[in-house]
């Protein structure tokens, strides 16, 4: 459905999206995941026909953007960062003029403002003005002005940014609601999100594509190492820091200790394991047996940061591969 | 075709929601009422001495009320205009909505074609409060009513042009203010070049005078329409949108 190859978008002085490729299939919702800055919203641009690319094509339903853009705009639809919203005019009414600009005829287009109103749940504020409406209500109007002529493609820039939790479970059912008929892109720096609502996620840091891959892969592979808190007492006397850490990095399967802060005699670690291994049993057992207290043990989630991290420094190792299986160590 | 009334609807539309097109109507009602009073009051007063004094001087409505009135009607549409232009593509370049526009499958001189009408139609609505005053003529004397038509249709022609150069200053800024403030600057300009030049009889003079706005409304308002006038204003209004969309599509690659 969606085609991009070695695209390329420079501005002035600085390169936003640096020779990405990635495509897309019917009906599948791929997340665009990035720090801010990363190119989510440059490629969004490219492939919604706002921005020209500098090099490289994208194509959607096999239009290229370049060459053929009215067809392309005519199967997309759009929501950007911040909704292109018109305060000053109703609900149905910005509808009505979004549809209408989308190519409905004047004879569908009040059953079409109708279902959308429906779909995403704004029926009850249909006659209010746009600029009187809460923040949640105003990026459910942006994503209904998105869908009004039942695109196939649906690009979606940070659709729950700025939202409170309950809105954002909304935002993201809705989403999902509308995955059977639509393919969907949407972007997002909460990895959380992708594995709510996404079958693939295509990520991007610094211009540049980090990886891309289906959604379990991907978080088993970032799963697949397991970090864990430590904190260690000592049951009589005070404890030498190297000498935990040392028996701790004797366990089998721990690939890292990173010893934290001290205080009142307690330790605490950091501990990652090696690829797909679990060693929180036999980090408890290294601890008692040593004789020593444990205090706490817990898994400690790898945050986006640290797989950006982990995925940047893997791609300096070895070259960024579709979904290379080892690529995290 | 479609495209185009739509967006120029719209326009009209955020017109009318917000206060600007009423303070606009009222603020020429105003002054172009002070105008006609004006003008009207020397008229009678002229009449009623001329008769007094036994001289039969031929009096004429159309010279004497509405050819100045027509004239002064055009220096206020100068005023006017920036007020009119400054938001058409500065607001949605701030608020974002020109993305909206620009990923819908409309072509973009559909799209500033629209705007360009959407203002047009405003700026008829704000010359149309004069056409109170002119209806008091009629009631109480004969005017003529083609020289007044030809001395709308310059008024329209040269609200055109303004209203293109207008867009173009639109597109160029996201501030509402500057592009308010160059446009008005610009047409102060274009007013004040038939002054510069006005004892400047040089090659450079003739040129500079010939694209002064006001040199070439002055036939519109004494009735005459002159296909040269017409032109320099049909064309004036051609190359304002022209360089609008050269000056949106660059907007696609800078942005």
């Amino acid at each position: 459905m969606i085609k991009v190859q070695g695209l390329t978008k420079r501005y002035a002085r600085t390169v936003a999206v640096d020779n990405i490729s990635f495509e897309v299939e019917k009906g599948q919702i791929v997340g665009f995941l990035g720090p801010n800055g990363a190119g989510k919203t440059t490629t969004m641009r490219v492939l919604t026909c706002y921005l020209p690319p500098t090099a490289g094509t994208a194509s959607v339903a096999g239009f290229d953007v370049l060459e053929n853009p009215m067809e392309v705009k005519r199967r997309i639809g759009y929501l950007p960062e911040t909704p292109p919203l018109y305060p000053e005019m109703e609900v149905s009414e910005y509808l009505t003029f979004v549809g209408r600009l989308k190519g409905i005829s004047s004879a569908d287009i009040a059953r079409r403002v109708d279902e959308v109103t429906q779909r995403c749940a704004v029926g009850d504020v249909r006659s209010k003005l746009i600029g009187k409406l809460s923040k949640g209500y105003r990026q459910r109007v942006g994503l209904a002005q998105a869908i009004i002529h039942n695109p196939d493609v649906l690009v979606l820039d940070e659709p729950t940014a700025g939202l409170d939790p309950k809105q954002i479970i909304e935002t993201r059912d809705l989403i999902k609601h509308l995955a059977g008929d639509h393919t969907i892109i949407l972007s997002t720096h909460i990895l959380s999100e992708v594995e709510h609502s996404c079958d693939r996620v295509v990520i991007i840091n610094k211009g540049k594509l980090v990886a891309t891959d289906s959604v379990e892969n991907l978080t088993n592979r970032l799963r697949g190492s397991e970090a864990v808190a430590l904190e260690v007492a000592s049951a009589n006397g005070p404890l030498d820091v190297a000498e935990v850490q040392q028996r701790l990095e004797q366990v089998s399967g721990v690939s890292r200790v990173l010893p934290r802060e001290t205080k009142d005699g307690r330790l605490a670690f950091e501990v990652e394991s090696l690829q797909g291994r679990h060693i929180r049993a036999d980090l408890a057992r290294a601890v008692v047996n040593s004789g020593w207290n444990l205090n706490e043990l817990r898994a400690v989630g790898l945050s986006l940061e640290d797989i950006f991290l982990q995925l940047t420094a893997a791609e300096k190792k070895d070259k960024p591969v579709e979904a290379p299986a080892e690529a995290v160590q | 075709m479609t495209n185009v009334w739509i967006i120029c609807r719209k326009e009209l539309k955020s017109y009318f929601a917000s206060p600007i097109a009423y303070l606009l109507m009222a603020f020429f009602a105003l002054i172009f009422g002070f105008g006609f009073f004006t003008a009207t009051r020397d008229f009678v007063r002229f009449g009623f001495v001329s008769q007094m004094q036994g001289r039969n001087t031929p009096m004429n409505v159309n010279e004497q009320v509405i050819r100045p009135l027509l004239g002064f009607a055009s220096t206020v549409a100068l005023f006017l205009i920036p007020m009119v232009t400054m938001r058409l593509f500065a607001e949605e370049k701030k608020t974002g909505t020109i993305e909206l526009l620009m990923t819908s499958p409309i072509n973009d001189w559909e799209i500033i074609l629209g705007k360009w009408l959407g203002a047009l139609l405003l700026y008829l609505c704000v010359l149309g409060m004069s056409a109170i005053n002119i209806a008091m003529l009629f009631a109480f004397g004969k005017p003529d009513w083609k020289p007044i038509l030809i001395g709308y249709l310059g008024l329209i022609l040269q609200g055109g042009t303004l209203l293109a150069i207008g867009a173009f200053i639109s597109t160029t800024t996201k501030n509402q203010i500057i592009a308010g403030g160059v446009t008005f600057f610009v047409c102060l300009l274009l007013w004040l070049l038939s002054w510069f030049t006005a004892f400047d009889s040089s090659g450079y003079g003739a040129v500079v005078n010939y694209l002064s706005i006001v040199t070439h409304f002055e036939g519109f308002a004494k009735g005459v329409l002159d296909s040269k006038d017409v032109i320099f204003y049909l064309s004036m209004i051609f190359f304002g949108l022209f360089i609008t969309s050269r000056s949106m599509e660059s907007l696609r690659w800078r942005a």
